[in-house]
């Protein structure tokens, strides 16, 4: 996901788009089989949800998520956590991904309003530097930080796995703060300062509220970003496992049959985050 | 042992943490490799990562036994094992641990955190060259690419070879002097496993005997075989009737001949997730390791295993005393132990993995005779005659280590057999 | 200059600093790091040194050349697949969402909710040779009863579609909605047909989007190696698979590091090549915007 990706989510989190004025749209012929082709591709995106949550209540021995449907059962959600590696991988994975999300709103954000706010010397390099970042092959990126992490001594591992979630999350926050930050009327912030606020109290009582959206969409990319990533992660864990990590692990091993708590932990993730984006919209929402 | 918790109910592999290819041990990082890279950007050389200089043969054998003549017991030892990977009866008691400590009052910290060699290696490796302890007495690891590098490296402490007196009357064939550890310098066998070919007799519709009935034209696009620079190309040296161990660069050349021939056919190079496929007849044959089929069958699905008539590779997972271990000669103790036929059926019963001492067939056969109730009589004589884990001894020339390559003939090696596996 | 304005000057440096130095750190070190790891020579248990070897990158190319053509070859066809399903539903969203495009698009996103690994696996499942897929197949008869999907480049290319589609669809989404609907009114007004309506304005208008679109996805799929492991058979492999065996299998890490070149090479000048054919004058601006 990216800049304009990142804008998308953005919008998705406001209140509603323009309103059209003026007298109602003509509808274009076709538009039927638009709505079915669209409905299509949302069905299939969302196939393996569907998979992935049904299957979490499928009965079966537990040795793998079962291809038939062997009737109802709650019990891998009672017997979440036999796995303690699965356990302690899933732990990682959350973590790694709330706290990549803390740093990199921090840090996306400073970077994201200074470039929204002002003309300064040296934005362009700044711009290569995040579009590089962005552009560079996942396989690239994993390789060349493994590399210095060697290279330095630095065993890999927990701090390794978020210094590099961290190291991709950043321009995401970055592109979408700035993106929401060049819309804004810096008269408001000049009126704050007048009035006789610092520019610590102008950035959190008024900088900061308009900028909302673009830092909740920043923060919701990072964390999905960060919760998923496979490829970067797995050049720098060391021993450490995450749940993607585990996850590939154990179909490579068996074959593409996981044990049903994947399914399980899948899902919990899936509401979770479900949760989170819509409590945002919501949020956005009221404030509009 | 009738309390026994048999595994099955929870898969072990995933418990015991099996869960990356077994390939992986090679595509790990050899992390002391990758550190001397040093630092690149000063740009000049760099040192690399070999060990201490050899000292000469006669030197070392003294200053070996100046090391065991120093050491003392402490009544007291740590075991580094894979989960799942010795007896254990509800409550999570190790009877033969226990047994051990009855014994010689030694007692044992058991630890079930090897999940992986290369994940261990890595784990291990940086304090080791640190010159740390890893905490460890005892640790058990595969032969391979990391065993050889803990040996390289001055890793391992040599066994204290006046010490191995079970060892030396009970263990197999198979691991007495292995090609990865010659004279037992500094391993002894815990367990070991072969790698054949396992099928569907339903689907593939006759009995496959031999690595060359994988050539077969109707298994096209039904035929997986492992993608790995170890059993892949040292089964195709068992198929064109050379032994791994002594096979020669043009052997090499024509095992490679023989994977070429037979690649149109093969559907994916799989590293272990074959297990499923097979399983669900998306293959009719398969490269396999014993264990996998067993297991597989006890979940539902019928296959055979077979030890091809050309050989096979066999694997076997080694006990070893890391360096700056802190209580080596309980370890000693212990490693010589479970060389009794009694202990090593103790174990064997439990992991149903190929047992080193092959007189524990003679412990099982006995149960089956004194067996009180007829399912422990059944039992028992199944896993007597279990050529999983006694193999006949008419298959230990068939059985055949990995060859064990030098840097240069590494080179030779990949450059060989990777492309068929990986293009 | 006075103290304030001086301040004013180095606020947004200051601002910048933190985040910057992150991705220099972590992000140009490395790389830099890597460039000079790529000409060294030497073996892992004897050490690396740099002897400035860069006939490794020649070498890497004769080796691996059929797997970089392969993933560039897998990448434009999964990424024109993407376009093709992608923008109809984009332009769906766009002009047909009315007070539900929010909630479409969120729909659109639910797949990154669930792990980019679980989603190729139960693709896999789907696929397998007794899977939905070739079941619905063959019960259709369009398929030999011994057909196989999994294993082939059909496999890895539908999944890379599947798996990156969303990363198509949203920007082309953007530029869309951004388009003034007054726009189209007028055209629709002037132009007799609503194709030449949707060939002189929509697709123009649009096409910064499609950019960025094309930029998402080529990039991360024709350096993935998830799909190609899991879904790919015997001649399916791709260059990621061979950065990373290189790496943790051959232990060949300057072979690996110039083979990551020669990648990030060949695709920065596709993009920017794609950038200048298109008339986008300044593709950061674009991308980043």
């Amino acid at each position: 996901m990216t800049a304009i990706a990142g804008e998308a989510l953005e919008e998705a989190f406001e209140q509603d788009h323009r309103p059209v004025p003026g007298r109602p749209r003509r509808r274009l012929r076709g538009g039927w089989l638009l709505t079915v082709w669209g409905w299509i591709v949302i069905l299939w995106l969302a196939s393996p949800i569907v998979v992935m949550i049904v299957f979490g209540f499928n009965d079966g021995n537990g040795r793998a998520t079962s291809v038939h449907w062997n009737g109802f059962t709650l019990k891998w959600y009672e017997n979440l956590f036999v796995y303690p590696d699965l356990t302690s991988a899933l732990e990682n994975s959350i973590t790694i991904a709330l706290a990549t999300t803390a740093i990199a709103v921090v840090l996306g954000t400073l970077m994201g309003v200074a470039m929204g706010r002002w003309k300064f010397r040296g934005v362009g390099s700044v711009n290569l530097l995040l579009f590089a970042n962005i552009a560079a092959p996942e396989v690239v990126l994993g390789a060349a930080l493994l590399s210095l992490f060697l290279t330095l001594n630095i065993p890999r591992g927990y701090l390794t796995i978020l210094l590099a979630h961290v190291m991709f999350s950043i321009a995401y926050v970055v592109v979408t703060v700035r993106a929401r930050m060049s819309g804004l009327d810096p008269a408001l912030e000049e009126a704050s300062r007048d009035l006789g606020a610092g520019p610590i109290t102008t950035f959190f009582k008024v900088t900061l509220p308009m900028i909302k959206p673009g830092v909740m969409a920043g923060a919701l990319l990072a964390f999905a970003m960060s919760i998923d990533d496979y490829i970067i992660t797995s050049f720098n864990n060391g021993s450490t496992q995450t749940f993607p990590l585990w996850v590939y692990g154990a179909a490579q091993r068996t074959g593409g049959s996981v044990p049903p708590q994947v399914n399980v932990m899948g899902t919990l993730i899936f509401a979770f985050g479900v949760l989170l984006a819509v409590a945002g919209a919501v949020n956005a929402r009221k404030q509009a | 042992m009738t309390d026994q918790q048999r595994p099955g109910e929870l898969p072990p592999d995933l418990l015991r943490g099996l869960t990356n290819p077994r390939m992986s041990r090679r595509s790990m990082l050899k992390l002391g490799g990758l550190a001397a890279l040093g630092l690149p950007l000063a740009a000049c050389g760099i040192p690399g990562s070999t060990g201490s200089s050899k000292l000469g043969l006669a030197a070392a054998r003294q200053q070996i036994e100046d090391f065991w003549a120093k050491q003392k017991k402490h009544g007291h030892f740590n075991f580094a094992n894979w989960p799942l990977y010795i007896d254990v009866v509800k409550g999570g008691k190790h009877p033969s641990l226990d047994l051990f400590t009855k014994e010689t009052g030694i007692s044992v910290t058991y630890d079930e955190v090897i999940q992986q060699d290369d994940t261990y290696y890595g784990k291990i490796a940086p304090v080791l060259a640190a010159g740390q302890g890893t905490g460890y007495d005892v640790m058990v690891i595969t032969n391979g690419i990391y065993l050889d590098d803990l040996i390289e490296r001055d890793y391992l402490i040599p066994l204290d070879q006046a010490r191995m007196s079970n060892f030396y009357t009970y263990a197999s064939d198979l691991v007495k002097d292995p090609s990865f550890d010659r004279g037992n310098v500094y391993t002894m066998a815990w367990q070991s496993g072969v790698t054949g070919i396992g099928y569907s007799p339903k689907l593939v519709g006759k009995k496959i005997t031999s690595w060359n009935d994988l050539l077969d034209p109707k298994l096209s696009g039904k035929l997986g075989m492992f993608g790995d620079n170890e059993d892949l190309p040292n089964s195709a040296l068992c198929a064109i009737g050379v032994n791994p161990e002594t096979s020669t660069p043009a052997d090499w050349k024509k095992a490679a001949d023989w994977l070429t021939k037979q690649r149109p056919l093969v559907r994916k190079y799989y590293q272990q997730d074959y297990v499923a496929p097979l399983s669900k007849g998306d293959l009719w044959a398969s490269q396999a390791w014993s264990g996998d089929i067993f297991q597989a069958n006890a979940n539902g699905a019928e296959l055979e295993f077979v030890v091809p008539k050309e050989g096979a590779p066999i694997w076997t997972d080694n006990m070893c005393i890391p360096a700056h271990a802190q209580n080596p000669l309980d370890a000693m103790i212990y490693m010589d132990w479970v060389y009794q036929p009694r202990v090593a059926a103790m174990i064997a019963d439990w992991v149903n993995y190929m047992t080193p001492v092959p007189a524990a067939q003679q412990v099982f056969l006995h149960e089956a005779a004194t067996a009180k109730t007829k399912a422990d009589k059944t039992y028992y004589t199944g896993l007597a005659h279990s050529p999983l884990i006694f193999p006949p001894k008419s298959e230990y020339t068939r059985l055949h280590r990995y060859r064990v390559l030098s840097t240069a003939e590494q080179k030779v090696w990949n450059d060989l057999f990777e492309p068929i596996y990986q293009s | 200059m006075s103290a304030r304005s001086l301040r004013g000057k180095l606020a947004p440096y200051t601002l910048i600093l933190p985040g910057w130095l992150w991705l220099v750190i972590f992000f140009v070190v490395p790389v830099i790091t890597m460039l000079s790891v790529s000409t060294m020579t030497g073996n892992d248990l004897n050490g690396f040194s740099q002897t400035f070897h860069f006939s490794t990158y020649v070498d890497a190319w004769n080796s691996f050349h059929v797997q970089i053509i392969r993933s560039l070859a897998y990448g434009l066809i999964a990424t024109a697949i993407c376009i093709l399903i992608g923008y109809p539903v984009a332009y769906w969203i766009a002009f047909r969402g009315g007070s539900y495009k929010s909630t479409l698009l969120f729909l659109l996103l639910l797949p990154f909710f669930v792990s980019f690994v679980i989603r190729t696996q139960s693709w896999e499942f789907m696929l397998d040779d007794h899977g939905m897929v070739l079941g619905l197949l063959r019960t259709l008869h369009l398929v030999s009863s011994n057909a196989s999907i999994l294993q082939t480049p059909v496999a890895v290319v539908g999944g890379l579609v599947y798996n990156f589609l969303p990363f198509m669809v949203l920007p082309i989404y953007v530029a869309l909605e951004r388009i003034d609907p007054v726009l189209l009114e007028a055209s629709a007004d002037l132009y007799a047909h609503k194709a030449t309506a949707f060939r002189k304005i929509v697709l123009p208008l649009s096409s910064p989007g499609v950019f960025a679109g094309v930029l998402l996805t080529f990039v991360p799929v024709a350096s993935d190696y998830v799909n190609a492991t899991i879904l790919g058979g015997t001649n399916t492999t791709m260059i990621g698979n061979v950065i990373q065996t290189l790496y943790f299998t051959n232990l060949d890490y300057p072979t690996a590091a110039a083979l990551s070149f020669i990648l990030m090479g060949v695709l920065l000048i596709g993009v920017f090549a794609y950038a200048r054919a298109l008339g986008t004058d300044d593709v950061l601006e674009m991308a980043a915007a």
